[in-house]
């Protein structure tokens, strides 16, 4: 008989008024008893919904069934076969869009807390020592994946699984791609995407770092060392501005900036040789997750922070739990206000910034209320740092030198579901071919490039 | 396979300038005057983007001229031949393009020389007729003469203080020049923000053409991170990745001298901390 609890069994979290002064990760994890009771909502629908919601395709319900007996090993081997890394995904996945929104129990009451069982499962297994790395013998063909992120990762262990020889080559000096750079430890340990790199790197999987595709090497040169197919991985480019006045201004930064500062080069911690600056007040313009990311860093940095969003609360796209944790560490959310300019002192450093009230009109192209300028409205307000996450455009370093490949009108890698492109043997996935989207997606795609490599390459021979 | 940075050459060029030479096959066999590395000196260095002096396939090396400024650059410096980088990226950002002009001048500033050297020798070698012009404060920390001397058409040395060659500053040199005269069809400009800003100014006057290599704050050099955006003709462009030449002409340099002083206060006392731990004392020497 399943637990018929309303709610999902609370999750343990640092205190809000403690956490918004460090790095250290807020949600800290089911205990065993916590996850079995959590395990135990599951009322193993005949059809599973929550497993149509999931872009990796993890049978939800069997791995829940082996936590809900106490079976963890069992429970790990389930989900791990299913996805490469369900550390990082049971800690960033927006599970309220995907598996848990497509819950039964969340009908009446909370879904089960899929994602919270997830990563208990995979942080005991790490916790044991046991990792899920067994492949088939090596088959002596060579695959080449570029970007160390969500997708290459797992694409490239899906096919080690299989028992190709892949190396990911990374432009940075650490693996990991956005969960390195963009992810803030407090949401994400480095450590967590470090040990998962370790285990692909046990199963065979070649990283290079340093090595920015496109620029050292090109893909057509992949494929004269011999790489038999090629996977396009390498995320989103370069961020947008709004192109107001100001943007140019010292302490105008943008979202990728500010959290590759403190994220890849760990500038939170005083010893670091990468600088940050330390503000007063600070506005993060856009309402993402990695609006919500740029905020609680700025937060922990000392900063009084506003998240300035043009659009009203229910528009706002970041995970509702991101949206909750910020509020609760005193984020204040500025909505329905959009930035007109930014002003600088006679150093040129941000000073203030002038916005505009906004009110929602009817729904756009996105199905989403169109928000319309409030006449007469602006005003101004004292801020010492401006943040831009307004989203990015893709970046064309990783395909320059590969000649007729085609781009979307937005610029991205042109891609079907399968991730095959328009050229034989190359294939793109994630950020790089669908624009900015979220982990999961990233790691989906990666999952299904995998598949199309093999049957691409077992279809030459 | 984890790569090997191992410098295999080092040349102290002044007490304040050294050049090293880095094993990196693969980047050398792909570099190109005007393009630039990043390095990291240890596992938790920031990163530093250096432009490529020269690049020896044969060998496969690529040649850096730095200047000790900062925390990460004396830290640089410590490092002896047969010692290894941690990091060691690149050829990253678009080489400078060197046909087909005619005759040009390219003026080098202090460190930028090292820097203007291989787009002169480009250009050269492309067939233009260069002249070069290389300024330094004083006599005693000019460098890299011999090599610039054999890289041009035409050397001219500039000290500030005319201890030696011209007696003034390289626009001083090319406003001479173009008096004299000389019909040049496009300008380089090479080195410290001012420099590159009054070398504009001057000629836009003439208007001369003017690419100028731009070298604002940068951390992942890839194309991610927007640190190093400038503007250009009233639009957002990326060093990295549009760069690092632009049009001298359409660029906002008082904005790029204000945000590479984002910083000033941290690396100074970086500096004096770095300073610290190698025994103190040489601050005021």
């Amino acid at each position: 008989m399943a637990n018929m609890q309303m709610t999902k069994t609370p999750m343990p979290e640092q205190d809000p008024q403690v956490r918004n002064h460090n790095f250290l990760e807020v949600a800290q994890g089911y205990t065993l008893e916590q996850a079995m009771n959590e395990a135990q909502r599951c009322i193993h629908c005949k059809n599973p919904a929550c497993v149509s919601g999931c872009p990796v395709g993890i049978p939800i319900p069997d791995f829940l069934a082996k936590v809900a007996e106490g079976d963890i090993a069992a429970a790990y081997e389930i989900l791990s076969n299913a996805n490469a890394l369900p550390a990082i995904s049971g800690r960033v996945c927006p599970q309220e869009n995907q598996c848990e929104g497509k819950c039964v129990r969340g009908v009446k009451g909370e879904p089960v807390a899929i994602g919270r069982v997830e990563r208990f499962v995979a942080d005991w297994a790490a916790g044991q020592g046991i990792a899920n790395v067994a492949t088939a013998p090596k088959n002596g063909h060579k695959v080449a994946v570029i970007g160390s992120g969500p997708a290459g990762l797992t694409c490239a262990g899906e096919l080690a699984r299989m028992g190709y020889d892949v190396t990911v080559f990374e432009a940075f000096h650490t693996a990991g791609g956005v969960l390195t750079y963009g992810i803030p430890e407090f949401r994400l340990p480095k450590a967590i995407v470090a040990r998962e790199v370790a285990n692909l790197e046990k199963m065979g999987v070649d990283i290079e770092l340093n090595m920015v595709i496109g620029k050292i090497l090109t893909i057509p040169e992949l494929f004269e060392r011999g790489y038999e197919a090629v996977f396009i991985a390498s995320g989103a480019g370069l961020p947008m501005f709004m192109k107001i006045p100001g943007e140019g201004l010292v302490g105008v930064y943008s979202a990728n900036e500010y959290l590759t500062r403190i994220n890849l080069m760990k500038a939170y911690k005083e010893d670091s040789p990468t600088p940050i600056l330390h503000n007063q007040k600070v506005a993060v313009v856009g309402g993402g997750n990695v609006a919500m990311d740029a905020a609680r860093c700025a937060k922990r940095l000392g900063a009084e922070v506003h998240i300035v969003y043009r659009r009203s609360e229910a528009e706002l796209p970041a995970r509702a739990e991101e949206v909750h944790h910020a509020k609760e560490e005193g984020i204040i959310f500025d909505l329905l206000t959009n930035p007109v300019s930014i002003e600088g002192d006679e150093k040129g450093h941000v000073q203030s910034m002038t916005c505009i009230r906004m009110e929602l009109g009817e729904p756009d192209a996105s199905g989403r209320r169109r928000p319309v300028p409030v006449e007469g409205s602006e005003f101004q307000f004292e801020v010492d740092a401006v943040i831009m996450a307004l989203g990015t455009s893709p970046n064309p370093m990783s395909t320059k030198g590969t000649e007729g490949l085609e781009k979307t009108r937005k610029g991205c890698v042109a891609a079907d579901e399968g991730g095959h492109t328009n050229l034989p043997g190359v294939f793109a996935g994630g950020d790089a071919a669908t624009g900015a989207a979220t982990v999961i997606l990233a790691m989906g795609a990666g999952k299904s490039a995998a598949k199309s490599i093999d049957a691409y390459i077992k279809s030459k021979q | 396979m984890k790569q090997q940075y191992q410098i295999v050459k080092k040349k102290v060029l002044t007490p304040e300038i050294s050049q090293i030479s880095v094993h990196a096959p693969l980047v050398a066999a792909k570099a190109k005057a005007g393009q630039f590395i990043i390095l990291r000196v240890d596992a938790d260095g920031e990163r530093i983007p250096l432009t490529i002096s020269s690049a020896d396939t044969e060998n496969g090396t690529i040649t850096v001229i730095f200047q000790k400024v900062g925390a990460t650059t004396m830290a640089l410096d410590q490092l002896q031949e047969g010692d290894c980088l941690h990091d060691f990226v690149g050829p990253l950002g678009e080489p400078t393009h060197v046909e087909g002009y005619g005759r040009v001048a390219v003026l080098g500033g202090g460190l930028g020389c090292a820097i203007a050297l291989p787009v002169a020798k480009a250009l050269h070698e492309a067939g233009n007729q260069v002249d070069l012009i290389g300024g330094f404060k004083t006599k005693d920390i000019v460098i890299l003469e011999e090599e610039m001397g054999q890289a041009c058409t035409d050397l001219h040395i500039c000290t500030d203080d005319g201890t030696y060659g011209y007696h003034g500053f390289v626009t001083g040199k090319l406003e001479e020049l173009i008096q004299s005269g000389v019909k040049f069809d496009h300008v380089f400009a090479i080195g410290p923000l001012m420099m590159m800003k009054f070398a504009c100014k001057l000629t836009k006057q003439y208007e001369i053409p003017t690419t100028v290599s731009m070298n604002p704050i940068m951390i992942d050099g890839t194309g991610m991170c927007g640190g190093c955006r400038l503007t250009v003709g009233g639009e957002v462009k990326f060093a990295c990745v549009d760069g690092p030449d632009f049009d001298g002409h359409q660029v906002d340099f008082d904005e790029v001298i204000a945000r590479n002083a984002t910083y000033r206060d941290f690396e100074t006392k970086a500096r004096e901390d770095h300073l610290c731990r190698l025994g103190g004392g040489a601050l005021n020497g």
